[in-house]
């Protein structure tokens, strides 16, 4: 995949052109300095820049910018690289444009619950700013001690407090953006609207093809009064997965709603001992929010449900301590399963909740098929599942026969009415996917649309949405029942 | 195969852009008044196309076909105990689901609960070139392709025609209050938005007249421990006033003079102005009963950080809309030639293209 240097006559080129432009632009050149940016964390794959960028104010931005687009040079934006679908892996006759210097809190009012801030600053530094004035902000990404807000936005990061407080994209008040012309544009205000099309909904989640983000100014909320954390037991997934639609069925939006199988429940006991029910093959992880008495009640209604639908057992916390020892197992679950094989692949479908259960035991038989282990820790309540496909990177084929099972398992997701990514992005990972979501007419309309920002397609190209040929391509390979005739062609 | 209606319509739309003659598309009519004049172009119906194709409770998504009355959608709902909870204006009996997401208007609950767009999860639409295009779908968390479907909500119809929406909805709150203060305007800004900042559920603010109410909507105990907080007086008949409010039917909006919407940041003191003002959203909208220089009022406002609609008058030589900043314009016509090749679509609704 990389190896292959760029035209040094290019990168020379490219080099004098920006300095010229920006003196004072910090930029990486040779080959030993580049490495580190090879990929983001969607490592199984990296390609080596022809340069790399590091503006610390929009001024240098707009000239990068501007100068890639007379030269047609290709421009790649990356925060803090924790993205895990390829979408900051850099193009190798391409700047990229490292945005991470770019990292001050302009402004934060408690008055207003506004925070405005450079696209580098990293999602909990918001939170954790918010604090003193009793307000937080809501989306969480499990990267989000390390993610910066910039890429939140670029994917329209996601969290486990979603079903309640909503992605990036609802909590987003202005976006600011330096488009392929090297012009700055708002979109959104700090008013609750702005006129003329929803140009802010259409920067969230697009993957760095319509513009680089200088500025985001963000909603903050205020802190619930009182939070309760329930750890429940089921004896089967399917349990769970049913309690889940009982839940919100009763009318109540947790806060959280999250679940874990056996897999992940085992992997989370060898490496932090939980002390989790014996012989439990699903846990779910609720938490109500709101104030004391409202958050009592709540729980006493979830576990209500969840002992009328087969539960063994119901944990409850109140207390700050004592909740955070219940979520260790979910955040710690990704570091526990990377204990289990030496590689995983995290897949990021999402289905209508109804379908949990099927679709749960699809992905097991599926990962039956391929011979390969499947452990699921998901965000249930908003119905996105995250199989965790295990392979070992040295044994040849596997890799691939982890990337053919991903297949699988999204398309299955398409076929019960639900998409290929909830949270994640397509990068370059899902583009295969991408062409069976949405027909050729839908994926035209996508380029015509990233057109608008960036004529001639220098921002992030190859990423988000597969060329109509790539589409028309894959569908001629699809024939044979989804095997991929020559998995020895790079393809994604 | 897609279903003779939508057939039909990709046909006349793809043979009225290969003529390049405007189509207007229309849903009940009740928000013609609202942004450009109307084209003078043939009229294309979504009425007919109606009906509820899904709705889950327990999925918290509801799809429906483009020429729903809006009624008929809030009343599935109310059934079911749950909500729009954008609560879209209805402005008039025969108001379909399809014209509340073209026009993009909320209620009183925005600031609180979110806007339309927050609320779409997924459009089908029919471009000006007479495709058919589906975005988006029927699941909480999608970001798969960009975000098409929430551009639909307040595009006035100028991208496509909207011929399905899949909204997210929530659950009713179990019981709403309402409590009036008599505070002055920059008083009612500040609290409105103290009380935002706490963990208090709010779920609508609106001074007029020296008062202001504040709707509080959730959990019985949460809804009570907040009213035992606030202090301020029980409106017995807070219900009424705010659909009264959210139809533009109280007394501060009867009669014909202009009708301007200032949409600012939601703490901006109070804008001085010759005419009567009403403040909702915690301060983020403030109407402007009378006449008023469109040049001055925007500059004002912009000066704030927000923009100006005219949102019902005779005189809209100046635009109904806010005029756009340069880059945002250069994007905003190349979007509009994406989509609509022709020009066909609602031309002059929204901008002069």
């Amino acid at each position: 995949m990389s190896a292959v240097a760029a035209d040094p006559g290019a990168r020379v080129r490219a080099l004098q052109a920006l300095r010229a432009a920006c003196p004072a632009l910090a930029i990486v050149a040779d080959e030993e300095g580049l490495k580190p940016f090879e990929t983001d964390a969607f490592i199984s794959h990296r390609e080596t820049p022809m340069l790399a960028a590091l503006p610390d104010s929009e001024g240098q931005v707009r000239e990068v910018v501007r100068t890639c687009a007379k030269l047609g040079v290709p421009v790649v934006s990356r925060g803090a690289g924790t993205g895990i679908s390829g979408g900051a892996i850099p193009h190798r006759d391409g700047v990229l444009l490292v945005l991470t210097k770019m990292s001050r809190i302009l402004g934060l009012d408690g008055l207003s619950r506004v925070a405005t801030v450079e696209p580098g600053v990293r999602n909990l530094r918001v939170s954790e700013a918010a604090a003193p004035h009793g307000l937080f902000y809501a989306p969480d990404p499990s990267s989000q001690s390390a993610c910066s807000i910039g890429g939140n936005v670029a994917e329209n990061a996601g969290g486990v407090h979603c079903l309640k407080y909503g992605l990036t994209t609802h909590n987003l008040l202005a976006v600011r953006a330096i488009d392929a012309d090297g012009d700055a544009f708002d979109a959104g205000s700090l008013a609750l609207d702005a006129p003329g099309y929803d140009i802010l909904a259409l920067m969230a989640g697009s993957e760095g093809n319509l513009g680089v983000i200088t500025r985001v100014a963000v909603r903050l909320l205020p802190l619930p009064e009182a939070t309760r954390t329930l750890l429940i037991a089921f004896p089967t997934v399917r349990q769970a997965a049913e309690a889940v639609g009982e839940i919100i069925g009763a009318g109540i939006i947790p806060a959280a709603l999250e679940m874990m199988d056996r897999v992940v429940i085992e992997a989370c006991e060898r490496f932090m001992a939980m002390g989790f029910p014996v012989g439990a093959e699903a846990l779910l992880l609720a938490e109500v929010d709101g104030c004391a008495e409202e958050a009592d009640a709540a729980a006493a209604e979830v576990r209500a449900i969840a002992e009328r639908g087969g539960a063994s057992e119901v944990r409850i916390a109140s207390q700050a301590a004592e909740r955070e020892r219940l979520w260790k197992a979910r955040k710690g679950a990704f570091t526990a399963l990377a204990h289990v094989l030496p590689d995983y692949y995290t897949i990021d479908g999402t289905i209508p909740r109804r379908c949990l259960a099927d679709m749960l035991e699809r992905v097991y038989a599926l990962a039956g098929e391929y011979g390969l282990m499947v452990g699921n820790v998901f965000h249930a309540g908003d119905g996105n599942i995250h199989p965790c496909i295990f392979y070992d990177a040295n044994v040849p084929g596997e890799l691939e026969r982890a990337e053919e099972l991903g297949g699988q398992i999204l398309e299955a997701c398409i076929a019960v009415g639900g998409t290929i990514t909830g949270e994640h992005g397509v990068g370059i990972e899902k583009l295969r996917q991408m062409c069976v979501q949405f027909s050729p007419a839908e994926i035209a309309a996508f380029h015509a649309l990233k057109g608008a920002f960036d004529p001639h397609g220098i921002l992030n190209p190859g990423k988000a949405v597969p060329t109509l040929a790539r589409c028309t391509e894959f569908r001629g390979m699809r024939v044979e029942g989804g095997r991929i005739p020559r998995p020895d062609i790079p393809r994604f | 195969m897609a279903e003779p209606f939508i057939a039909e319509l990709c046909e006349r739309i793809g043979a009225r852009a290969a003529e390049g003659k405007p189509v207007r598309i229309r849903g009940g009519g009740t928000k013609d008044f609202y942004g450009g004049r109307l084209a003078e172009a043939e009229v294309v119906e979504t009425s007919a196309w109606r009906g509820i194709v899904a709705y889950e409770p327990k999925e918290l998504v509801l799809t429906v076909r483009a020429g729903t009355p809006l009624a008929e959608v809030e009343e599935a709902l109310a059934g079911e105990r749950q909500m729009l909870a954008f609560e879209p204006p209805h402005f008039g009996g025969g108001a379909t689901i399809g014209g509340a997401v073209a026009a993009g208007l909320s209620g009183p609950r925005r600031p609180y609960a979110g806007s339309v767009r927050d609320f779409v999860l997924g459009t089908r639409i029919v471009n000006g070139k007479g495709e058919a295009l589906a975005f988006g779908g029927r699941v909480i968390k999608n970001v798969a392709g960009y975000d098409v479907s929430r551009l639909m909500a307040g595009a006035l119809g100028t991208l496509g025609v909207v011929t399905e929406i899949s909204f997210k909805v929530l659950p009713r709150p179990a019981v709403e209050t309402t409590l009036a203060f008599t505070l002055d305007a920059a008083e009612a800004i500040v609290k409105s938005n103290q009380w935002a900042g706490q963990p208090l559920p709010l779920s609508a603010t609106a001074w007029e007249d020296g008062t202001l109410r504040v709707r509080l909507s959730g959990a019985p105990p949460a809804v009570a421990a907040a009213c035992a907080k606030l202090g301020g007086d029980e409106d017995p008949r807070g219900a009424e006033y705010w659909t009264q409010l959210r139809e533009q039917r109280s007394a501060f909006f009867a009669g014909e003079r202009a009708l301007w919407r200032l949409s600012v940041p939601q703490a901006t003191p109070p804008i001085a102005t010759e005419h009567a003002q009403l403040i909702e959203w915690g301060g983020g909208v403030r109407w402007l009963r009378g006449p008023a220089d469109p040049f001055s009022i925007r500059s004002t406002v912009e000066r704030c950080g927000g923009h100006a609609t005219l949102f019902r008058g005779d005189d809209k030589s100046a635009g109904p809309f806010h005029p756009l900043q340069p880059a945002l314009l250069k994007i905003h016509r190349r979007l509009k030639a994406a989509f609509d090749p022709a020009g066909i679509l609602n031309p002059g609704r929204m901008y002069d293209f």
